[in-house]
C-alpha cells in the first residue's frame, strides 16, 4: 500500500511559499492539466500552448488556494477559465458560434484529411456549442460527478444534466446521420 | 453513452509532450521562487522610484543588447518597451509586494492579463518585435541583473545568434522561446538574487562510524531526549517531501515515543534495561538496546511550578501553524497548570515586554485575554526578551518551587543576538541558579533547529518541535511532568565492549551529542537531563568476532585481544546528578550475550531507528528498505494508547513512496 500527501496540504502549504510542495503537485497533476487542456481544445497542439499558460500562470494562482474547495476542483476552474481566455483572444476561433450546418459542411472538408476512429469523437466534440464541449471534457474526467462539474463551471447539477442529455442527443443525431451516408 | 464516450476519449486523448512537460514544470517553479521572493522581501536596487526603475531597466538591456552585438534593434525595442511596461510596471513599483492575481476573481485573472496583452499587440506592429515586447515588462524587473535578462533577450531578439550560452539560456525556458498566447502570470520577477526560500538550520554531524573494538573500545555519550527531530521530519513528510538528511536525529526519533520500559525500585531516579538481539537489518550482528526509564514521582506532591512564556511576536510569526498554533497550545498548557502555580508572559518582538505580570494559574481569563492580545509585528531581538524573561523568572521564584522559561519560536534570533556563545553562557549561568530552559519551535521556513537545540541543551530544557495541536497537546499536556520536572541531571552514558567478544560496533544516532571518554567522570561537563517519567533509549549494532558480517579485516600486526569475563559483551556505565547536587552517582552493569527480551517496546524503537537510518542514506542496513521497517513497526504497534505508533507508519509510507 502506497500513500501520498493529499493534494489539499500539498496546495496549501504550496500556497504559503513551499517550493517543494508546488512541484510536488504539479508533477501530479500535470498530465490531468493536460488531458483537460485536450479535452477542451480539441486539438494536441492547443492543448499544450494551453498548458504551458497554466503551468506558468500557477505559481500565482496557489498563493489564492483556500482550501474551499478540492484541489482538482479549483485546478479544473483554472483550467477551464484558461481555455476560454485562450478561445476569446483567438480571432479565428469561431466555431461555437456556428450554427449546426455550417460544422456540419467544416466536418466533411476536415473529414478527408483523417479518417481515424477516434478522429469521430474529436469532430463530434467540436461540433457541439462551446458551453456544451467544456461539460463534457469535464464529466469525461475520472471520478467526476455531475454535481462536482457543476462547481467547476459554476451552474447547478440540473443544468449540467440536462446539458449532458443534450449532448446525447446531439451525439445521437450526429452518429445517425453519418451511418446513412 | 457516457462510458462509450469516455472509453472513445481515453483512447483519443494523446499524452503530453515529454520535453515541454519538462520545460513548463522547471519554468513554473522558477516563476514560483520568484514569486515567494518578492513576497518575502524585495531586492534592493541603486535607484530609487518607479521612473527611475524604469530607466534604469532601459539602460540595461540597452548594454545588455549592444555587448551582443545588435544595436540595429536596441533601440526599437526599448523605445516600445518602455510604452508597453507602463501599465504593468506602474502598479507593481507602485506597490511592490503587489500579486495581481491574488486581487482578483479566478475567473477574471487570465482574462485581465490577455486583455492588457491583446490591447499591446494591437498598439504595436506586428511582426518580429511583437514578440518581446509583450514580455517586456518581465524583463525591466529582471534587468538588475545583467546576466539573467541578457540570455532571455538574446534568445528572441537575436535569434541569429546561435551560440546558446546554456547555462543560462534555461533560465529563458520554454516560455520564452516563442510568443505565447497568455502573457506569464504578472509576477514581478527576481532572478538576481535567487531567493533561498528555506533558511532552515539544522543540528547534525556525520553518522557514527563503525568502530573496530580493538581500537577504541569506548564509547561515550550524553542522553538525549529531544524530540523536535522527528516532529520536522513528520512536518516535511506531511507535505511530501522527503526531510533534509542533516534533520534526521535517529536517537530523537526513537526517544519521540513513549516506551514502558522496566520501572525503577527504591530512592534511585531511573532504571536501565539491556537487551542483545538480533539485528533486523543484519543476520550477523546484534543490536544491545539500552532503555532507560525514569521514575516517575507522585504528580500530586510536585511544587508549584513558576512559569514564563517567552513568546516570538516577530512579523514572520503570523501563519496559522504558528502564533495562532502557540496561543492553542498554551491553553492546553493552562489547563493542566494547578492554581498555586504562576504563569507570566514576556514577548519580543522589536523591544521586549512583559505582556502579563506574574499571574496565579487560577485566573484563567486575565491569562487567556493576554495570550488573546499577542500579535505578531515587528522584528526579533531574541536576547533582550531572553533576559527580561529571566529577570521575571527570578522575580518569581520561592525556595522549592520550579522555574522555568519556555521560549517558543519559529527560529528567528537574528536581531540583537550578536555573539551565540554570549547567549549559551548566559543560559547555562541562569540553570546553575535554578531557571532552567525548554524551547518550543513552530512553523518551518526558518527554523533554527541548531540554536533551538544549543539553548534548551544549555538550559537543561526539551527542545519540542510543535507541527499540530496533536503534538502541542503530547509536549505540555501528556509530558508536562517531565519536561518541566527533571529528575536527573547531567546523564552521560559510557559503553566499553569487550574485543573478545565483539569485533566492530557502531551507536545509532546521538552523533550530537557524543563526549570525549574522559569527560564521562568529569563533573563539570554538562550533558542531557532526565525528566520525571521520561524514558530513554540508546541502540549499538554490534558485530561478534567470528561474524561474517565484519567489515573490517582483522590487523596482521595488533595483539591478540585478551579476554576477561567470559560471556560479558561490554560493560555498562551511568552517570547522573540529582537535582541541586554537583557530584555525579554511578550506576554500572555487564552486558551479558543474550540478556534481556525483545519486547514489542524493544521491537519498535528497531523500526524507528531503521526508519531514521534510511532517512539518513542507510549506509549500513544493506538491502533492509522502508517496506521492512513497515512491517516490523506494524508487528510491534503494541496499546499505542494516543497512536503515536500507527502514525510512525503512516510516515514511513510516505516516505517510502517519496523515495522512490
Amino acid at each position: 500500500m502506497r500513500m501520498t500527501t493529499s493534494d489539499e496540504d500539498l496546495a496549501k502549504a504550496a500556497a504559503k511559499g513551499d517550493a517543494d510542495a508546488f512541484a510536488s503537485l504539479l508533477a501530479r497533476h500535470y498530465d490531468r492539466i493536460f488531458r483537460l487542456a485536450f479535452r477542451l481544445s480539441g486539438r494536441a497542439d492547443q492543448a499544450e500552448d494551453l498548458t504551458q499558460d497554466i503551468c506558468a500562470a500557477l505559481p500565482a494562482k496557489i498563493a489564492g488556494f483556500r482550501a474551499q474547495a478540492k484541489f482538482t476542483t479549483w485546478l479544473y476552474r483554472v483550467v477551464v477559465n484558461a481555455a476560454e481566455d485562450a478561445r476569446r483572444r483567438q480571432a479565428s476561433h469561431s466555431r461555437a458560434a456556428l450554427g449546426w450546418g455550417d460544422v456540419e459542411q467544416m466536418r466533411r472538408a476536415e473529414a478527408a484529411e483523417t479518417a481515424e476512429a477516434v478522429d469521430w469523437l474529436q469532430r463530434a466534440m467540436r461540433s457541439l456549442p462551446q458551453e456544451l464541449q467544456d461539460t463534457l471534457a469535464l464529466t469525461l474526467e475520472d471520478e467526476m460527478t455531475h454535481a462536482q462539474a457543476a462547481e467547476v463551471l459554476g451552474l447547478s447539477e440540473g443544468t449540467v444534466s440536462w446539458r449532458m442529455s443534450d449532448i446525447r442527443k446531439r451525439l445521437r443525431a450526429l452518429r445517425e446521420e453519418e451511418l446513412k451516408q | 453513452m457516457t462510458d462509450d464516450l469516455k472509453t472513445l476519449m481515453d483512447a483519443a486523448t494523446p499524452a503530453p509532450n515529454a520535453q515541454r512537460r519538462a520545460e513548463n514544470m522547471e519554468q513554473a517553479q522558477k516563476i514560483f521562487l520568484r514569486a515567494q521572493g518578492t513576497r518575502f522581501g524585495k531586492r534592493p536596487t541603486d535607484k530609487r522610484g518607479p521612473m527611475a526603475r524604469l530607466t534604469e531597466g532601459a539602460k540595461s538591456m540597452l548594454n545588455v543588447l549592444s555587448h551582443r552585438g545588435a544595436l540595429t534593434v536596441t533601440t526599437a525595442i526599448a523605445a516600445v518597451a518602455l510604452v508597453a511596461i507602463l501599465p504593468q510596471a506602474w502598479n507593481q513599483t507602485q506597490n511592490p509586494t503587489f500579486l495581481p492575481s491574488e486581487k482578483r476573481v479566478e475567473s477574471q485573472n487570465l482574462t485581465t492579463a490577455s486583455d492588457r496583452e491583446s490591447e499591446l499587440s494591437h498598439a504595436i506592429p506586428q511582426g518580429g518585435l511583437a514578440k518581446p515586447v509583450i514580455e517586456a515588462p518581465v524583463i525591466v524587473e529582471e534587468s538588475i541583473s545583467e546576466q539573467s535578462a541578457a540570455p532571455a533577450l538574446k534568445k528572441r531578439a537575436v535569434s541569429s545568434e546561435a551560440d546558446g550560452s546554456s547555462g543560462l539560456g534555461i533560465a529563458a525556458g520554454a516560455l520564452f522561446d516563442e510568443a505565447r498566447s497568455i502573457a506569464p502570470a504578472p509576477v514581478p520577477s527576481d532572478l538576481s538574487i535567487a531567493p533561498e526560500a528555506n533558511t532552515e538550520a539544522f543540528a547534525n554531524a556525520d553518522t557514527n562510524p563503525l568502530k573496530v573494538t580493538v581500537e577504541d573500545p569506548v564509547s561515550t555519550f550524553s542522553i538525549d531526549v529531544d524530540t523536535a527531530s522527528y516532529s520536522i521530519i513528520r512536518s516535511s513528510l506531511m507535505r511530501g517531501h522527503l526531510p533534509a538528511k542533516d534533520a534526521v536525529r535517529v536517537e530523537e526519533m526513537v526517544n519521540y515515543f513513549p516506551y514502558k520500559y522496566p520501572a525503577p525500585e527504591g530512592d534511585r531516579p531511573f532504571r536501565p534495561t539491556i537487551a542483545v538481539t538480533p539485528t533486523p537489518w543484519n543476520d550477523g550482528t546484534q543490536l544491545v538496546h539500552i532503555g532507560i526509564q525514569g521514575a516517575l514521582p507522585e504528580i500530586e506532591g510536585r511544587p508549584p511550578l513558576n512559569l514564563v512564556f517567552l513568546i516570538d511576536t516577530s512579523g514572520s510569526m503570523q501563519n496559522a501553524d504558528k502564533l495562532p498554533l502557540l496561543k492553542q497550545s498554551f491553553r492546553l498548557l493552562l489547563s493542566e497548570l494547578r492554581p498555586e502555580d504562576q504563569v507570566s508572559i514576556v514577548t519580543y518582538a522589536g523591544s521586549a515586554g512583559q505582556v502579563l505580570e506574574p499571574t496565579a494559574a487560577s485566573e484563567r481569563s486575565k491569562i487567556l485575554t493576554a495570550l488573546d492580545r499577542l500579535e505578531a509585528g515587528g522584528s526579533t531581538a531574541g536576547q533582550a526578551g531572553l533576559q527580561q524573561a529571566y529577570q521575571v523568572a527570578e522575580s518569581m521564584a520561592l525556595e522549592g518551587e520550579a522555574n522555568r522559561v519556555i521560549l517558543a519560536t519559529d527560529g528567528d534570533f537574528n536581531v540583537g543576538l550578536s555573539d551565540p556563545e554570549a547567549l549559551k553562557d548566559f543560559i547555562a549561568g541562569k540553570r546553575d541558579s535554578g531557571t532552567f530552559l525548554s524551547v518550543l519551535g513552530f512553523g518551518r521556513g526558518n527554523l533554527d533547529d541548531a540554536t533551538m537545540q544549543a539553548l534548551a541543551q544549555n538550559g537543561n530544557g526539551q527542545a519540542a518541535y510543535i507541527d499540530t495541536l496533536g503534538e502541542a497537546r503530547k509536549v505540555l499536556v501528556d509530558q508536562l511532568t517531565g519536561a518541566l520536572f527533571p529528575i536527573a541531571n547531567d546523564v552521560k552514558i559510557q559503553v566499553e565492549f569487550n574485543p573478545a567478544q565483539i569485533a566492530e560496533y557502531r551507536l545509532i544516532g546521538y552523533e550530537t551529542r557524543a563526549l570525549r571518554r574522559e569527560d564521562f567522570s568529569n563533573d563539570k561537563v554538562d550533558a542531557g537531563d532526565i525528566g520525571a517519567g521520561h524514558s530513554v533509549t540508546a541502540i549499538y549494532e554490534v558485530t561478534p568476532v567470528g561474524s561474517d558480517a565484519i567489515r573490517n579485516g582483522p590487523l596482521r600486526y595488533a595483539e591478540q585481544a585478551v579476554s576477561e569475563g567470559e560471556d560479558e559483551i561490554g560493560y555498562f556505565k551511568l552517570r547522573y546528578k540529582l537535582p541541586g547536587t554537583t557530584e555525579s552517582q554511578l550506576i554500572e552493569e555487564p552486558i551479558r550475550q543474550g540478556q534481556g527480551q525483545m519486547t514489542t517496546d524493544v521491537q519498535f524503537s528497531y523500526a524507528i531507528a531503521g526508519f531514521g537510518q534510511l532517512l539518513r542514506g542507510g549506509d549500513y542496513l544493506g538491502s533492509w528498505s522502508y517496506e521492512d521497517a513497515i512491517a516490523l513497526a506494524n508487528s510491534a504497534k503494541g496499546e499505542d494508547p494516543f497512536g503515536y505508533r500507527a502514525e510512525a507508519v503512516t510516515l514511513m509510507r510516505l516516505a517510502e513512496t517519496l523515495a522512490e
